[in-house]
């Protein structure tokens, strides 16, 4: 029982002359949270097909509980759920009939079925919207039915990709909760985003992917630490004095500043030797430096690394085709 | 982000309390056997029909204008007066017009199998052909209606059966058993081909050919050699005479083995072919 919750060695997936995933090696231990951060393309979603059973790997070997994904790919699908990146239920039907088929199909007699249906329903606040359509239902609600769906039967494995994509802030909020109390109640998640921010609230570890590989893996915490505690976003009342400014700020905290397409704006990464605190007293210094000389701050900011920086940091300077943000 | 009135169930948070309650993990019920799987998903097939009743327009309309359009086009002609001509076109009419429907399996599925929720039904530890079992399910009523409508309106133009009802009731079920086997061909075509749009064009090279070059519309008796050959090896033509038969009351068994044969034998070719490629989709 104390097998891992997944574990690959060499994964590889090609489609084509692109290889998708180009030898993964992951250990998710089971009960937490495990996080795989990176851009469009990276590689994620693969990765999770993979160990969902809908995609036979290309190469090496994926274990989840124990159990290989090719061979035992029945006794993984008995324990695992997925909620896919698009929503993984039926869109012309109800939400409470999307419920009650999938745990008809799961094994529940239709009374049964039902009465699980309500139960979730309920619990997810969906009840109101029970009878209709899911493809009225708006982003929020479409994430939580989806996740409904994935609970009928409690999984031992949950793998949740890009759960909260395109979703408003307060919806957001909403699936992290919901995913905190899954984890809570024993289940593992593996869970895919691109946002640095929700790996860091809710998994326990991260293994970074970018060009099907894992290029970092560990704590949030030490990731971040890795690469520096953060970044001073400044915005001058003056364009005229933006040359200055950025002299000033790169003498003060030592790192090379980044001139905006906003003419009055100036991006710096802070060391922070990592520690937050020693950041904020860096960045409170440089900006002392820039009022000292008369340059006028209409807003600043101290803001966590994003991934572009995390990614730029993790590769490298000489890895100049990162994919920005969008890229395929 | 759509611009609908926010629902006030959108507001609603699931408390921790509730989502733990839910979470609690109890025995889990035995997986379903395979039947009882494919008519769970049979089931999803009735309620997408219940949702978007339009899609029954393709097994009414169209059987109504297929028949009325060919018994007065080449009643007259061919048979001397349409009542005469229907009594010879209704049964191959209505294999015709039945088997072009069973197309819509294939561009169903192209369509179905893109969206996220053929993932989820792929993660389920359920007997798999299971979900393309029971969307057939579906179709065959689909077929069912469509035979039906034809029947109507053959009756009301005048078709009078000499089989009685026992004959059309076997007629139709002799039908609709060759349609859900020949859909497997359509559920290969639908998992193989990119778009919707080809699996069409597809279905339409296959169907064309296979119900005009028969005996559906005349006897194959007035056509060159070489036609008649292919006429006689094609199974629309076995398919068309067991149920003129059947429907006459003078049941030619031969041709209707042949028909079941001819089903059994798409099954075991298209179904694991279907499934080698939903396995690796």
């Amino acid at each position: 029982m104390s097998a891992p919750a997944i574990e690959t060695s060499g994964l590889v997936k090609t489609f084509g002359d692109n290889r998708a995933v180009d030898g993964v090696d992951l250990t998710v231990p089971q009960g937490t949270v495990y996080g795989l951060l990176g851009p469009n393309g990276a590689g994620k979603t693969t990765v999770v097909r993979m160990l969902a059973t809908l995609l036979r790997p290309d190469g090496g070997a994926a274990r989840v509980f124990g159990h290989d994904v090719v061979r035992e790919a029945d006794a993984v699908r008995s324990r695992v759920s997925l909620t896919g990146q698009y929503a993984s239920v039926d869109e012309d039907l109800t939400g409470s009939e999307n419920l009650v088929l999938l745990a008809r199909l799961l094994g529940h007699d239709r009374r049964a079925a039902r009465a699980r249906a309500a139960q979730l329903l309920e619990a997810f606040g969906l009840t109101e919207a029970a009878a209709r359509q899911v493809k009225k239902y708006s982003g929020g609600m479409r994430r939580r039915i989806d996740i409904a769906a994935s609970i009928l039967n409690t999984p031992d494995l949950l793998f949740l990709d890009e759960p909260t994509t395109g979703l408003d802030p307060r919806s957001r909020n909403q699936v992290w909760d919901i995913i905190r109390a899954v984890v809570a109640n024993g289940t593992t998640v593996l869970l895919t985003t691109q946002y640095l921010d929700e790996a860091d609230r809710l998994a326990g570890r991260v293994a970074v992917i970018d060009h099907g590989r894992v290029i970092a893996e560990g704590t949030p915490g030490s990731l971040k630490s890795s690469i520096g505690a953060g970044t001073v976003h400044v915005r001058l009342r003056d364009a005229d004095r933006r040359p200055e400014a950025e002299r000033l700020l790169g003498a003060a905290l030592g790192a090379p500043v980044q001139l905006e397409s906003d003419p009055v704006a100036l991006t710096v990464r802070v060391d922070g030797a990592g520690s937050d605190q020693g950041a904020a007293q860096q960045a409170a210094q440089a900006l002392a430096g820039l009022a000292a000389a008369g340059i006028v701050v209409d807003d600043f900011s101290l803001g966590q690394p994003s991934l572009d920086e995390v990614f730029l940091a993790l590769t490298g300077p000489s890895a100049q085709d990162i994919p920005q943000g969008e890229a395929a | 982000m759509t611009s609908t009135a926010p629902a006030p169930a959108d507001l609603a948070v699931p408390s921790t309390e509730t989502l733990a309650a839910v979470l609690t993990r109890q025995e889990r019920p035995p997986r379903p056997g395979a039947l009882a799987a494919s008519f769970t998903f049979g089931w999803r097939a009735m309620l997408k029909i219940k949702h978007v009743p339009e899609q029954l327009f393709d097994v009414t309309a169209f059987p109504i204008i297929m028949t009325l359009m060919f018994t007065y086009l080449f009643g007259g002609a061919l048979a001397g007066s349409t009542r005469e001509y229907l009594q010879f076109l209704l049964p191959g009419i209505m294999v015709t017009s039945v088997v072009m429907i069973t197309m819509y399996t294939g561009v169903g599925l192209n369509t179905d199998i893109e969206k996220g929720v053929f993932d989820r039904f792929r993660s389920l530890p359920v007997w798999r052909p299971a979900a393309l079992v029971g969307m057939i399910f579906g179709d065959v009523l689909r077929y069912i209606l469509a035979a039906t409508t034809i029947m109507l309106v053959g009756l009301i133009l005048g078709f009078r059966p000499a089989g009685g009802f026992p004959g059309v009731l076997g007629g139709i079920g002799l039908l609709v058993v060759f349609s859900f086997a020949f859909s497997w061909i359509w559920t290969m075509f639908g998992l193989f081909l990119r778009s919707e749009k080809s699996v069409m064009g597809v279905s339409m090279l296959v169907l064309f050919p296979l119900t005009f070059l028969s005996n559906v519309f005349v006897d194959p008796g007035t056509m060159p050699g070489w036609l008649q050959a292919f006429v006689e090896v094609n199974p629309i033509t076995h398919l068309v005479a067991a149920v003129r038969s059947v429907m006459d009351g003078t049941t030619d068994m031969g041709e209707v083995m042949w028909v079941l044969a001819a089903s059994a034998v798409l099954i075991a070719v298209f179904g694991p072919l279907t499934m080698r490629l939903y396995n690796r989709k």
